[in-house]
């Protein structure tokens, strides 16, 4: 197994994962940080299990099923399984599973794009209530300071980085919201690769972060 | 063992002969019981009658084709329909991808121990009853936030919600699993 993960998904961040009710790109995040983290997918079961204890208790006596909807579901299953489409990449030592699938590969897929001072970026096709990106942060270099104006969070996939406070590794999460400002540095042993996810756009200070934030739409 | 440690086993027997014998007598019982659930729970997070019963077939059907998926030593038979009508909620209601984990392999390679199908099943109904014993205003605002009337910043941390055990339990089966396929 992987080393430790200590840094993990909020409780109400994976009820939200398990209800269905988040945006795209933070169940993204959830499903990567839980195919490294078994913590956070225990977790994520037994919010399923919640789900399951709600779907019960759902009065399903009042709602009446449409004459014949048996026979209609027999019918569909007569026709057969729907055909499901699942690409198979081939393990990534960097990137799970669900990331490979946004990416449409592995780490050598990744269409970076720099935004300054060694920092590259690849935006995730996500649906647009939120947004899900890679980073790429040369090691011991850090990311621009920014305030937060929503909730972000930054899991780490290879490398390291640190902020004031603490220090993460792969599978780490941090889970920043608005009251937050911090300038996080990527260890120096490695370059650092990392998904963020944000329901809002960041909001970089100093000028010329300003500026790439126009063209690189951070 | 109580009457309702039994309709658990009950329904986990009845997607082993689903699975295994395709029996059509289970599955219209299984139906008869969830699909009605199914159907509610659509409409509560915001279907039409009809298009939450278009989807209610669906899953119930995905429940027939699937039913090799199902593990139950992680999951209730209510849970496993429950993700399913989720994810078609997802896709149906708001037309979003929905990114999973990677698997840890290809469902139940063999039987579970059938003394941690039982542990699980039963402390999935002690997980119900306790939500069923939750103060109304807390109960209801659980059910609103798996119908999706909640944001997830209001949803804030749902606390009373007695997840201890089964999580425990949970991650066991998960640790077995793991080493399983070592």
């Amino acid at each position: 197994m992987e080393q430790k993960i200590t840094h993990h998904l909020t409780d109400e961040i994976l009820m939200g994962y398990a209800a269905g009710t988040l945006p795209e790109a933070f169940n993204l995040m959830v499903a990567t940080h839980v195919s490294l983290c078994d913590e956070c997918r225990a977790r994520v079961e037994s919010y399923d299990a919640v789900g399951g204890a709600v779907l019960e208790q759902a009065p399903g006596n009042n709602v009446s099923l449409t004459p014949g909807s048996f026979e209609a579901t027999m019918a569909l299953i007569a026709g057969g399984a729907p055909d499901e489409i699942r690409t198979q990449h081939p393990k990534d030592m960097v990137l799970p599973k669900p990331l490979q699938d946004y990416v449409g590969g592995g780490i050598d897929s990744i269409k970076w794009r720099a935004i300054g001072m060694g920092v590259k970026q690849a935006i995730l096709p996500t649906s647009k209530d939120a947004s899900a990106r890679l980073l790429y942060i040369p090691a011991g270099a850090a990311m621009p300071d920014h305030g937060h104006h929503g909730i972000e969070m930054t899991m780490v996939l290879q490398g390291a980085f640190q902020d004031e406070d603490d220090y993460f590794a792969r599978g780490d999460v941090e889970v920043a919201d608005s009251d937050m400002h911090h300038t996080p540095v990527a260890d120096i042993h490695e370059d650092c690769i990392c998904l963020a996810v944000t329901d809002a756009p960041l909001r970089f200070q100093g000028l010329l972060p300003k500026i790439a934030q126009r063209f690189a739409r951070i | 063992m109580q009457e309702s440690d039994g309709k658990r086993m009950q329904w986990v027997d009845h997607m082993v002969r689903i699975r295994d014998d395709r029996d059509q007598a289970a599955f219209a019982a299984l139906f008869a019981h969830f699909a009605p659930r199914v159907k509610g729970f659509l409409m509560k997070s915001g279907a039409d009658a009809s298009l939450a019963e278009e989807c209610a077939q669906e899953v119930m059907a995905t429940c027939w084709h699937k039913a090799h998926m199902f593990d139950p030593a992680r999951a209730s038979v209510a849970t496993w329909i429950f993700t399913i009508a989720r994810n078609r909620k997802i896709d149906v209601l708001r037309k979003q991808r929905r990114p999973e984990p990677e698997d840890l392999g290809w469902g139940p390679e063999e039987e579970p121990d059938q003394a941690d199908v039982m542990a699980l099943q039963q402390e999935s109904e002690q997980l119900g009853q306790a939500i069923a014993e939750l103060p109304e205003a807390q109960r209801e605002l659980i059910q609103k936030a798996y119908f999706g009337d909640l944001s997830h910043s209001e949803i804030a941390a749902q606390t009373g919600l007695p997840l201890g055990t089964i999580k425990s339990r949970i991650r066991l089966a998960l640790e077995r699993l793991r080493h399983a396929m070592k």
